[in-house]
């Protein structure tokens, strides 16, 4: 089931949550809505879901245009940040919810939640009350609610945003996984990069209210279409209109008798970080700073201290023009695919 | 054992010293409710008695006694539903609407709170009144409203129409949409959504509301009292008939149809700790 959004706007009063936004999102696939707060991405994840009526533009799902459509006839899973639990039902109840409305027969109710509480490993809860459970537990099970109706497209909206980090990454690995399994089409919005990065084949980056880029995470991280995306996916240094990757910023030292490629600087600071160690480094000529990710390793190869002089070299520097135009989707394919 | 007491931090002593209020205070709000409360109701409840339990029973099954009882029930059993459906269907605007009308809306339910009864009587007398503005039309339809039972059902209602609106409304703003939005993805129509997901997330809330609305239908006076006509045996409620009694120079009388009032009051009362208890029960919390 593929996802079509042609553009659509919305505006909450004065402020413009979605400015004439196309999204096109391959059926079967996981792809990630990524920005910051205030960019627009939930709204479009609602507009999607018809929680909330675009006031222009068009939501279209397997070629058929359901804009008009009541939230409740599209076929849409929808998973909210904070769960949404039906807080006076059992974690059972909760789960066959959606089969119980559509009034199936027991016996299949039966079968299916049984299977999702396997799916999602809450076999030993379905007594259980909301309250009762951990807040990774209840997202999960939020998740076995939302694909008890066999929805033909799963949407989340911060999924894990309310969970502890280490729940958070167990979570994702667990979703990943699972969308390997059940293949529905999926949609998750993420205001974490690495999120997005980690768990996404497809990765729309917005700002606001509009697409910046759509490509998967490599494209996204290796070509960004923009200022905005190159520092959104992730660390960056901006030096006088350049930017470069950290982890780009390359260091040689000194020696005498051999000119090298670069500029002279001066080492600031470092941080060690375990098997990463940050270089902080100040430029001899105009003073900009930046800094070099380097490895252990580098470190030692290089015996680096503070104020010592070296010479920095920046591979893969970009600059961007200032004011272009974010890409909408279909352009920005046919420049990807031209590249 | 060595003894050695643990140094207090700052916020863990300060809330050793606020739980145990001084001995003044204790014994000044204890003084305060005995000299109050607990005096007279005791000396009611002595005075109602003190004849014997042969007279109290006489004097609480004589018929317009037994009328009055009847009455206050039955404009009890009208109020208190209508208002329950009118409280939440009210509460629903007040929390989900965005428009400020709304904010009218809910000073005009605040107006019954505000106005003193015997003022709210007076309203409906010249609303409903035969001089009144819809005087004319009732009298064509030969509905009589005031100084007959549907001017005292229609003046309790307006007593006791904040009660369920205003328990209401606080709790569906903090339960928010979330899970109604969630049912609604899941297929359910918006009446599913209703009965299963919206009432029964309010419903402790609802039934508080109708707890407070039952004991200030059966204890309202003053707004009834200008509306009924103090018929007995056929426009007097309870509350009128201790006050007639009591001018009657027939204390016992009044006494006793006093017990009987404070009796529900106490059911009131019970029902309403019952529900407070389930409310904060731990499985009714933020999730």
């Amino acid at each position: 089931m593929t996802i079509q959004v042609h553009r659509v706007g919305k505006r909450f009063g004065a402020f413009v949550a979605l400015d004439d936004v196309s999204i096109e999102v391959p059926g079967g696939s996981l792809t990630a809505l990524l920005g910051p707060s205030g960019s627009g991405k939930s709204t479009l994840l609602r507009v999607i879901a018809g929680l909330e009526p675009p006031d222009s533009g068009a939501v279209i799902l397997s070629g058929l245009d359901v804009t008009r459509t009541l939230p409740q006839d599209r076929g849409v899973g929808f998973v909210f940040q904070h769960y949404a639990a039906f807080r006076h039902m059992t974690v059972w109840d909760n789960v066959a919810f959606g089969l119980q409305v559509r009034k199936r027969p027991k016996a299949e109710i039966r079968a299916r939640v049984t299977e999702l509480l396997e799916l999602v490993q809450l076999q030993g809860y379905a007594a259980r009350y909301p309250s009762q459970l951990s807040g990774g537990q209840r997202q999960r099970m939020a998740l076995a609610r939302a694909l008890a109706v066999q929805p033909a497209v799963l949407l989340l909206d911060e999924p894990f945003g309310a969970l502890d980090a280490r729940v958070r990454k167990e979570l994702r690995a667990w979703l990943r996984r699972l969308h390997d399994d059940v293949h529905v089409t999926t949609v998750l919005v993420t205001h974490d990069q690495e999120e997005a990065m980690e768990v996404a084949d497809r990765v729309v980056v917005m700002d606001h209210g509009r697409v910046q880029q759509v490509g998967s995470p490599r494209e996204l991280y290796e070509q960004p279409a923009n200022a905005f995306v190159m520092s959104f996916v992730g660390p960056v240094n901006h030096v006088d209109g350049t930017f470069v990757r950290p982890h780009d910023v390359l260091i040689h030292p000194i020696r005498a008798g051999r000119p090298m490629a670069g500029q002279e600087a001066v080492v600031e600071r470092l941080t060690h970080l375990g098997f990463e160690v940050r270089v902080e480094l100040t430029l001899a000529e105009g003073g900009g700073r930046l800094w070099s990710q380097i490895t252990r390793g580098d470190l030692e190869r290089l015996g680096l201290e503070p104020h010592q002089r070296v010479y920095v070299e920046a591979l893969r520097a970009r600059t961007f023009d200032a004011d272009a135009p974010p890409v909408r989707d279909d352009a920005l394919a046919a420049a990807v695919a031209g590249r | 054992m060595r003894s050695r007491q643990l140094p207090l931090s700052g916020p863990a002593r300060q809330s050793a010293l606020r739980t145990t209020p001084p001995l003044w205070l204790r014994g000044g709000v204890l003084v305060y409710l005995g000299l109050l409360i607990a005096g007279p109701v005791a000396l009611v409840v002595r005075n109602a008695f003190a004849d014997g339990v042969g007279t109290f029973w006489t004097a609480i099954t004589r018929p317009d006694a037994v009328h009055a009882l009847g009455l206050t029930l039955l404009i009890a059993v009208v109020v208190v539903p209508a208002n329950t459906v009118f409280g939440v269907l009210c509460a629903l605007v007040l929390a989900r609407s965005k428009s400020p009308a709304t904010r009218i809306l809910s000073a005009a339910v605040n107006l019954p709170f505000a106005l003193s009864p015997v003022v709210i009587g007076l309203c409906l007398l010249l609303a409903y009144g035969t001089r009144g503005w819809f005087g004319p039309l009732l009298d064509a339809i030969g509905l009589r409203v005031i100084f007959d039972v549907p001017g005292m059902i229609v003046a309790t209602m307006f007593v006791t129409l904040p009660f369920v609106v205003r328990e209401v409304e606080p709790v569906l703003r903090e339960v928010g949409t979330d899970q109604e939005q969630a049912a609604f993805t899941l297929g359910a129509s918006p009446v599913q959504v209703f009965w299963r997901i919206t009432l029964p997330s309010i419903r402790h809330a609802v039934g508080y509301g109708v707890v407070l609305t039952v004991a200030r239908a059966v204890g309202e006076f003053g707004a009834v009292s200008v509306v009924s006509g103090h018929l007995a045996g056929r426009t007097e409620t309870l509350t009128q008939y201790v006050d007639v009694r009591y001018l009657a120079f027939d204390l016992t009388g009044a006494y006793a149809a006093s017990i009987v009032l404070g009796a529900m009051a106490v059911l009131a009362l019970v029902g309403m700790n019952a529900l407070r208890g389930t409310v904060h029960d731990g499985r009714e919390e933020a999730v």
